[in-house]
């Protein structure tokens, strides 16, 4: 259980670097996306399931789908 | 670079002396406060509610529960007021027809999720989840259907009476309990056998408002943020 849960930790801190070093804004937006996916998989596992359904379904589906509306109405790369 | 670096010298610095000063006060695992027992061990008997989450919130916290729905009422009219000299013409039609099998996936599943969203928050008081859950399901529900059919758009002001109707509800059960019991957002329903679908007094009610409430409102937003023009 530890070692799920330490292994899932170090892959959304991973994502988190790439979704903030990315230029590329649409891998940015899908790089969050699966960070809140894991996060609310960990508020799961840690018997908090009112925190998980909150998470799973403003995290990874409604600002998800606000910032890619947000993209497509303005810019998908990021200059410099 | 040199700048940076020692910014993240210094950040590292603050976030250690703080750890050290904080886990020296405050030893890890003991609880100080008394106002968590009564919450576990009496909260079923005073609410009613089997969800302890939902008696917490509703309940001993109403309050700041209907600071957090007001908190989001001014997010979307924020939106709303943003973008709203751009909110008359009608949605233009997308280049891109959603496919087949996303279309046919949508019409299945629309109902499926208004239905699911609707279970979570009626009932939130047994079950984990409640009125803010079930509204984000509800407006997730619409985000499939704006994505599979171009030239679908929600009716406005069916759905802001509706969000206007959720919120006095709230206000008004609030205003109620002050009139009769004494304080904001009293229990003034019996509270029942905890785990009936009807029991806990107002809080399902209290959950329903929030729920369509809180899927209006999201869904408007989204709505709002579909017919800007690019």
């Amino acid at each position: 259980m530890d070692v799920a849960i330490g292994f899932l930790i170090i892959v959304m801190i991973i994502l988190g670097v790439y979704a903030a070093e990315t230029k590329d804004l649409m891998y940015a937006v899908v790089a969050t996306m699966a960070v809140s996916l894991i996060v609310s998989l960990l508020f799961y596992m840690l018997q908090a399931p009112d925190v998980a359904m909150a998470e799973a379904a403003i995290g990874a589906g409604l600002s998800t789908a606000v910032f890619v509306l947000a993209i497509k109405k303005t810019e998908r790369y990021e200059h410099d | 670079m040199t700048k940076r670096i020692l910014s993240i010298m210094a950040l590292a610095v603050i976030l250690f002396a703080l750890f050290v000063v904080m886990s020296s006060t405050a030893p890890f695992g003991v609880d100080k406060t008394t106002v968590s027992h009564r919450y576990i061990y009496q909260g079923v008997k005073e609410t009613g509610s089997a969800n302890l989450v939902t008696a917490v919130v509703l309940n001993y916290r109403g309050f700041d529960t209907l600071g957090e729905v007001t908190v989001l009422f001014v997010a979307a009219t924020g939106v709303g007021a943003a973008l709203y000299s751009i909110r008359n013409p009608p949605r233009k039609k997308s280049k891109v027809e959603a496919s087949l099998i996303v279309k046919t996936a949508s019409k299945l599943l629309f109902p499926m999720m208004l239905l699911f969203g609707a279970y979570i928050f009626i009932h939130g008081h047994l079950t984990p989840g409640g009125g803010f859950q079930g509204g984000a399901v509800i407006s997730t529900a619409f985000v499939f259907k704006y994505v599979s059919d171009t030239r679908y758009s929600i009716d406005h002001i069916a759905f802001t009476k509706m969000e206007s109707a959720a919120g006095m509800v709230f206000a008004g059960l609030g205003i109620t309990g002050l009139i009769i019991g004494g304080y904001f957002l009293m229990n003034i329903l019996p509270n029942g056998t905890p785990g009936d679908l009807i029991s806990a007094g107002i809080l399902p009610i209290i959950y329903i408002a929030i729920g369509i409430k809180v899927g209006a409102e999201l869904t408007g937003i989204l709505d709002r943020m579909m017919g800007v023009e690019s």
